[in-house]
């Protein structure tokens, strides 16, 4: 029942705004045909879709259908597909009924899918190639390597290898898992059958991954189509099919395929004929072909004549096609490139460090070998019997020497020995904790209440983990508009009938008896009572035959089909409206709730019930919507044997139509109504009416039958004819739509606003429609100068393009500057918007004119782009993440979006009504667009602040220790001994000092989430970098060397005259740092909840405990080191004296920056608590303060 | 319902739409609501901390230097001193010759009362005990039990002797034994030297078996230093214990012996040095200490300094943050200090 959904598509081609100030207009009629759809050309493999083809509207109707019953579906590759025919090498040949000869002599793919990265067999080399993609990986990798060669054994071989083990193990274990899952969902999707023509001459149940190309299949209502097909015959006499393509693009409304006449009347078994189409590529809206039916004319296929694995088939009892795409050549599975892998830009940075580091490490390194050659040479004569080292070998028959190879060789292996000592420098035990933190806040942001979204029980997703910190730093944000801003949801609100508005009422549900079984429109609308009595007020009055009639209107004046739901009552049926825009959908339930309820549509007629009465009427012609005349009408036989013409589109078109000199009043009071209404962004249509006399209809019908039957230049001809009929219209009403915002959305989009953030809206709307949700989400304003370009051509776009350059230049100039910012007051500039159409992009895009639009772009306010293409809107994101550093987010819920989600930074689906195909292709998913606030705002902010700290933390802590260690060696001979023992520089980062610095990037907050969404300004600290960048890196360096010295040096003065053993040093050493990098932690926690606590001081209380465990092990050289050490007053002085004059400077560092020179975030703490200790409240619970309404 | 009623046939197969309607419980943990404390540097807080650490070290800082004072320590160089005259330009041969004559009698004088027990030090410099091929070269396995006898893995080049029969202990480290001895007299009378307990009690039980005795010891090429009595276990061969605690520095001290009895001012001690171990080869010095202890250990007045140093500089920059926020005062947590406040720029 899933396709039956009541889930609207937004009215991307049809939708009625109004540009405030100039009441408006539109007709929603035209379903399929505008740029958005066609121009949807991904890199087709033919290359030879490409947007500027498909920029002018074309309208000519293609033949082989029925008269005017349904709107046309035409394409642009259709067509193409008449004028020039695809040459036999770059086109695909099908046989109908015959896969042998189709699959001769070359085999095409087979139906069966692959999702999953890895068999048994790859796995491991496969996994691992990918893991060391990681180039930290590589590098421990090679250590290890090192580390094997005896010569350089630092390390036991198992110690050694453990690390690294443990990393890639979990990983791969994480990837076996998830590719498991693809596996089954591989294995269930290819056994599904389907009914595939045998030899026969019957339909019988096949494996979906064994049908071929060429094979004729048969699909029923609501299953699954298991590969592209064309449609060669449906269950409907005139050859129409609905599908639902919800799971392609994320639209979930019907959309109607058809079968060619010639096909159609075949019986299943019969077909035959040859199919010439492209090769297999991407554009799901775009397919060219050709069909020679034996005995018949080459008939031409376009997109309307194939349906696509993944849709389903809905309202059609069954439907035969043939297979032409099968398995991974589908177009959707074309379409499903995976998700690409992203990097956060705090890690990109961060690999900047990790340069700096490395360099530090070399140099270290380089120090200690040549300090160690110089040694080595000046202690050449003495090596032979040094007693500490030796080299005279008196063991075996003759004088040898042991383990030397020369000062040469020996300086080498120091070198290398020291790399593997100092080797902690470039931290792996961070390439963990990232992972663990990430999970553990995508766990808290997963858990956040305030994300979750009642209406649809959707909680947010992190499907991304690793780029958590990103959300900290977005500067410019990407938003579709239907479904992400907008609820997807049109409403019908007001109508103005005979001049008069009526927009009171309220929602019943309005149900209706037909032959025993009540039916009940699925949604309800209010209705207006005084409306609703005008109707009722006898048909003898002028005023309710208009209202009956505007009902009337908005009955017949459609596309829309009536679908009968069952529901758990046997005797109760919903109707659900379907059809391909929203608009009239809402139109239609909208009658039905004032007693005009549709019923059932076929070819010919449809029947509403009205007022109580089933009438049937004659849908004689049908006018469909076009960009010129902005209007569509019907012809309708009524019951009363009279002819009607109903028209409804734009006021501006609509008003010239109407008779002029009669309802003067009306018109006038009309018009009223329509500013009001679109004053409050109400999409707005105009009805007319007008009877049309025998001889008028006489006249009309042979035009319009010759008209169709025209080969040449038919679209011209009933365009023509169109607007000979459609004039001296009588005016029933205007109607009045919502399309809603979803809650929050200005409120959300102004917080962005403060926090620095751009909003962009990309939309392929109208412009007007744009404009006026621009206006209603509060992202225009009035006080904007709007920039709008609209062109045709290269040079135009050139042009306006310079213009908007000078324009802003000018803008720039004339406003306040410095004055301004010294009294304080006041905005400083005019604040720009930039409106930009589909088109105009084409030529920018396309052409060099990119930098021009990225100079304009940049300096406006606001960028609204119209009638965009999907990959348009990867284009734009593009403009802006190749030419700035600036993070980038997009944030959408269709089909239409994915690309653009896939290219920003950060992608975000909304999982809402619509697909699945952008929450799939999405980093992260949540129910609202409002969400973005307390997702960016609070836990971007939190993310971003603590993965810094935690970066630079984990660089100073293991510096620390590396430098400790450097020290050492300068005093052994640069012999690379090391004090503390092996055991414990192992577990220095991995049990030591890991959890603390964890348990802090997960939960640590600087602020709390109540002063976060109070001041949004507070973001703006991860846009400039604030908490990680090169300067907090050389000073955490700095502290780092200063804290190495402290430890090492002052044991090494109090202890030079002493008999201390090197293990006990060493111990205290190890005490010293693991204590010291733990109090430092502790100064720059902000908030102490009691899992800080326990995990700070349980981590000192570990590694006491691991050091005495250790010095408890005979084995171990240092055996009771540490108890002899601890019972010395030395040590306990030793220690204290480190701890404070290690920390010295940090802390004063800290106090100074947060006094004098405090940042925001800063000052906001202190306002925090400040204003907590005034107001005496129990600090921490601030619930979500975002404001709902 | 069909389980892939509405899922994607094709895209992402892993991906099934599983979508969590649970909704998120409450709790405080999730919604990182935790009662947590703020820790904040307000002034007060940063002037009483600084004062504080300097309140405190000051004094231990004193401690430290008056117990360190109260050390007394007798250090004399001998390694020069007990070359003869004509032996000083080629002091090696000296030292590596059986011919010479090795003991050497030298007087010190007590400087000021020294009560016992006196610890009796050696102190090597330029002596390498922690080079990574020195520390490496023993065999803990071999010296705790006779069982492992044979275990001598890292014990080369003095693993075994030439003719292959294992050494014990083995190792650079037991083979380089110090073998200076030093005796004491007063007025001609002798001092007793208590050897006794000079090693650690955990490294006499549990590291030095007593089972374990000295086997081909020193016997190879090259004579490293001591000799051990091949019929003590090595448990009780203390002064190979205490060698075998290898050195954190170049330079160290080790225990030689104490002095129980107290020595006077002024009273005139007769050293008896016997000077068998080459430092010479390596211009190593030789040092013997005599050090009385305190609580600090021996004489060190570095870390009362040190402490004093810190204390006071705490002290200063407590009056320096005092002075620091009467000029420059802020107040907390004043909103007009934010940046989009000072600077309406900024914000748009």
């Amino acid at each position: 029942m899933a396709g039956n959904m009541p889930v609207f598509h937004p009215p991307n081609d049809l939708a009625a705004p109004a540009e405030p100030g100039s009441p408006v207009m539109v007709a929603p009629l035209l379903p399929k045909s505008s740029p958005r759809r066609r121009s949807l050309s991904w890199r087709s493999r033919e290359g030879r879709t490409s947007w500027e083809a498909f920029s002018v509207e074309n309208l000519e109707l293609s033949g082989s259908r029925p008269v005017a019953s349904y709107p046309s579906k035409r394409s642009d590759s259709e067509k193409l597909g008449s004028q020039r025919e695809i040459s036999d090498d770059e086109a695909r040949l099908v046989y109908i009924n015959d896969p042998e000869r189709t699959n001769q002599p070359l085999r095409f793919a087979d139906n069966s899918i692959r999702t999953a990265k890895y068999s048994v067999l790859t796995f491991l080399p496969r996994n691992l190639f990918e893991q060391f993609h990681r180039v930290a990986y590589v590098y421990f990798l090679v250590l290890v390597g090192l580390n094997q060669i005896p010569q350089l054994g630092v390390f036991t071989p198992a110690a050694s290898v453990l690390p690294l083990a443990f990393v890639l193990g979990v990983t791969a274990v994480k990837d076996a898992y998830e590719d498991w899952r693809r596996h089954l969902s591989d294995r269930t999707e290819n056994s599904r059958t389907a009914q595939v023509l045998a030899a026969g001459g019957e339909f019988r149940p096949k494996r979906w991954k064994d049908i071929l190309v060429g094979e004729v299949v048969k699909v029923a209502a609501d299953e699954t189509l298991p590969c592209d097909m064309v449609l060669l015959a449906t269950s409907d006499p005139t050859g129409v099919a609905y599908v639902q393509t919800i799971n392609l693009d994320g639209e979930s409304n019907l959309k109607s395929r058809y079968a060619k006449q010639e096909t159609q009347s075949t019986s299943p078994e019969a077909m035959s004929g040859l199919i010439r189409c492209e090769k297999p590529n991407r554009n799901i809206y775009g397919f060219l072909g050709g069909v020679d039916v034996p005995g018949s004319k080459r008939v031409s296929l376009g997109p309307a004549n194939i349906i696509l694995r993944g849709c389903e088939l809905k309202n059609t009892s069954w439907v035969v096609g043939v297979a032409v795409y099968t398995g991974q050549e589908t177009k959707v599975m074309l379409n499903s490139s995976g998700t690409p892998s992203k990097r956060s830009r705090l890690e990109a940075h961060m690999n900047r460090e990790v340069i700096l580091l490395a360099v530090a490490l070399i140099t270290l390194c380089s120090i200690v070998t040549i300090l160690a050659g110089v040694w080595l040479t000046n202690h050449r004569d003495e090596l032979d019997d040094l007693p500490y080292y030796r080299k005279e070998d008196f063991s075996g028959a003759e004088a040898d020497t042991y383990d030397y190879h020369g000062v040469g060789l020996e300086t080498l292996f120091s070198f290398l020995k020291s790399v593997i000592i100092f080797q902690v420098m470039i931290p792996i035990a961070l390439y963990i904790s990232m992972e663990l933190v990430r999970l553990g806040q995508a766990f808290l942001m997963i858990q956040d209440k305030n994300m979750f979204d009642e209406g649809s029980k959707t909680s947010f997703q992190c499907r991304a983990l690793n780029i958590n910190e990103d959300l900290g730093q977005i500067k410019y944000v990407f938003s579709d508009k239907t479904g992400t801003l907008t609820e997807n949801k049109m409403e019908f609100l007001c109508a103005s009938v005979g001049g008069v508005d009526y927009s009171g009422g309220e929602e019943e549900a309005h149900s209706i008896s037909v032959a025993g079984e009540t039916l009940r429109p699925k949604m309800t609308v209010k209705t207006d009572p005084e409306l609703m009595n005008v109707m009722m007020g006898g048909k003898g009055t002028e005023k309710a035959k208009q209202a009956r009639d505007f009902f009337l209107a908005l009955a017949t004046c459609n596309t829309i089909v009536p679908i009968l739901v069952d529901t758990t009552d046997p005797s109760l049926k919903l109707i659900d409206y379907q059809g391909e825009s929203p608009d009239e959908q809402a139109l239609v339930y909208a009658a039905a709730a004032y007693g005009f309820t549709l019923v059932e549509r076929t070819s010919g007629h449809i029947v509403i019930h009205v007022l109580g009465e089933s009438q049937r009427y004659d849908v004689l012609g049908l006018h469909e919507f076009d960009s010129d005349r902005k209007r569509m009408s019907v012809v309708i036989g009524c019951p009363d044997k009279t002819v009607k013409l109903f028209v409804k589109g734009a006021d501006n078109s609509m008003f010239g139509v109407i008779q002029k000199g009669r309802d003067l009043d009306v018109i006038r009071a009309t018009q009223t109504n329509l500013l009001a209404y679109s004053s409050l962004g109400l999409r707005t249509l105009v009805v007319g009416m007008r009877e049309l006399s025998k001889s008028e209809f006489k006249e009309w019908q042979s035009a319009f039958e010759s008209a169709n039957a025209a080969l040449i230049g038919r679209g011209k001809l009933l365009r023509a004819l169109a607007s000979d009929v459609e004039r001296n219209l009588h005016i029933l009403g205007a109607s009045g739509i919502e399309d809603k915002l979803q809650l929050g959305v200005p409120e959300a989009i102004e917080s962005m606003r403060q926090a620095g953030i751009k909003v962009w809206v990309l939309t392929g709307d109208k412009q007007e429609t744009a404009v006026s949700i621009g206006f209603s989400c509060k992202l225009l304003t009035n006080d904007m100068t709007r920039i709008v370009i609209n062109s045709n051509s290269r040079e135009s776009c050139k042009k306006s393009l310079q213009d908007a350059v000078s324009m802003s230049s000018k803008l720039a100039a004339v406003s306040p500057g410095p004055e301004n910012i010294l009294t304080g007051t006041g905005s400083s500039r005019v604040p720009l918007a930039l409106i930009i159409d589909g088109t105009s992009l084409v030529h920018i895009l396309e052409k060099e004119l990119e930098d021009e639009l990225f100079k304009v772009a940049t300096v406006c306010d606001v960028v609204l782009c119209c009638r965009v293409a999907p990959l348009q809107k990867a284009g734009i994101v593009a403009l802006i993440k190749n030419r700035t550093d600036d993070m980038t987010l997009a944030i959408g819920d269709g089909a239409n979006d994915v690309s653009m989600i896939q290219m920003a930074d950060v992608g975000i689906g909304i999982s809402g009504q619509e697909g699945r195909q952008a929450v799939m292709a999405s980093d992260f998913a949540m129910g609202q667009f409002r969400f973005l606030v307390p997702l960016l705002l609070v836990h971007g902010h939190w993310n971003y602040q603590r993965m810094a700290y935690m970066i630079l933390y984990n660089f100073y802590r293991n510096a620390v220790l590396v430098f400790i260690l450097f020290w050492y060696v300068l005093y052994t001979a640069y012999s690379l001994t090391t004090a503390i023992s092996d055991w414990n520089t192992q577990l220095y980062s991995i049990i030591y000092t890991a959890l603390p610095t964890i348990v802090v990037g997960i939960l640590d907050k600087d602020l709390s989430r109540k002063t976060l969404l109070k001041y949004p300004q507070l973001y703006k600290a991860g846009q400039r970098d604030e908490r990680y960048n090169l300067r907090l890196f050389i000073l955490t360096m700095m502290d780092s060397i200063w804290q190495s010295v402290a430890i090492f040096y002052i044991p090494y003065i109090a202890y030079r005259h002493s008999d201390v053993d090197g293990s006990g040093l060493g111990d205290l050493w190890m005490l010293a740092v693991v204590l010291l990098v733990n109090l430092h932690l502790a100064m720059d926690v902000f908030r102490w909840n009691w899992i800080t606590h326990a995990s700070i001081w349980g981590c000192i209380i570990a590694t006491v405990i691991c050091v005495i465990i250790l010095d408890s092990i005979w084995m171990l050289p240092g055996y009771w080191a540490v108890f002899n050490m601890m019972g010395t007053g030395l040590f306990w002085v030793c220690l204290l004296g480190i701890i404070v004059s290690a920390l010295v400077p940090h802390f004063t560092t800290k106090v100074l920056t947060e006094y004098f020179t405090p940042s925001d975030v800063q000052i906001a703490r202190e306002l925090e608590k400040i204003q907590n200790l005034s107001t005496a409240t129990t600090s921490e619970i601030l619930m979500n303060t975002f404001s709902q309404s | 319902m069909n389980p892939r009623g509405d899922s994607t046939s094709g895209s992402d197969g892993a991906a099934e739409p599983r979508r969590k309607s649970k909704k998120p419980r409450y709790s405080r943990f999730t919604q990182q609501e935790l009662p947590a404390c703020k820790p904040l540097l307000t002034p007060a807080i940063v002037v009483t901390t600084f004062a504080f650490i300097g309140i405190i070290f000051i004094p231990i800082g004193l401690l430290s230097l008056s117990a360190s004072g109260q050390v007394v320590e007798i250090v004399y160089q001998y390694d020069t001193d007990c070359i003869p005259e004509q032996m000083q330009n080629d002091k090696v041969a000296f030292i590596q010759s059986s011919m010479t004559n090795k003991t050497c009698t030298r007087t010190l004088t007590v400087p000021k009362n020294m009560e016992g027990p006196v610890h009796i030090y050696y102190e090597l410099d330029n002596f390498y005990q922690n080079h990574r091929r020195y520390v490496k070269s023993r065999s803990d396995k071999q010296l705790r039990s006779k069982a492992s006898e044979t275990e001598t893995t890292n014990c080369a080049p003095e693993a075994t002797t030439s003719d292959g029969s294992v050494i014990v202990p083995c190792g650079l480290i037991a083979w380089s034994l110090f073998n200076d001895t030093y005796s004491f007299a007063v007025n001609s009378k002798i001092i007793e030297v208590n050897k006794k307990n000079i090693a650690w009690q955990s490294d006499k039980e549990h590291k030095f078996g007593s089972d374990v005795y000295p086997k081909n010891f020193q016997m190879g090429g090259l004579i490293g230093g001591a000799k051990l009595n091949a019929s003590i276990p090595l448990s009780e061969q203390e002064d190979l214990i205490v060698w075998m605690r290898t050195a954190a520095l170049p330079r160290f001290r080790k225990l030689y012996g104490r002095i129980e009895t107290d020595l006077a001012t002024n009273e005139q001690i007769t050293v008896t040095i016997q000077n068998n171990y080459n430092t010479y080869s390596f211009e190593g010095k030789k040092n013997l200490v005599l050090s009385t202890t305190s609580w600090i250990g021996g004489k060190n007045d570095f870390l009362g300094t040190a402490y004093l140093t810190v204390g006071s500089l705490c002290l200063f920059l407590s009056m320096g943050f005092i002075i620091l926020y009467l000029l420059k005062p802020r107040t907390l947590g004043d909103p007009s200090y934010l940046s989009w406040n000072r600077n309406p720029d900024g914000h748009y």
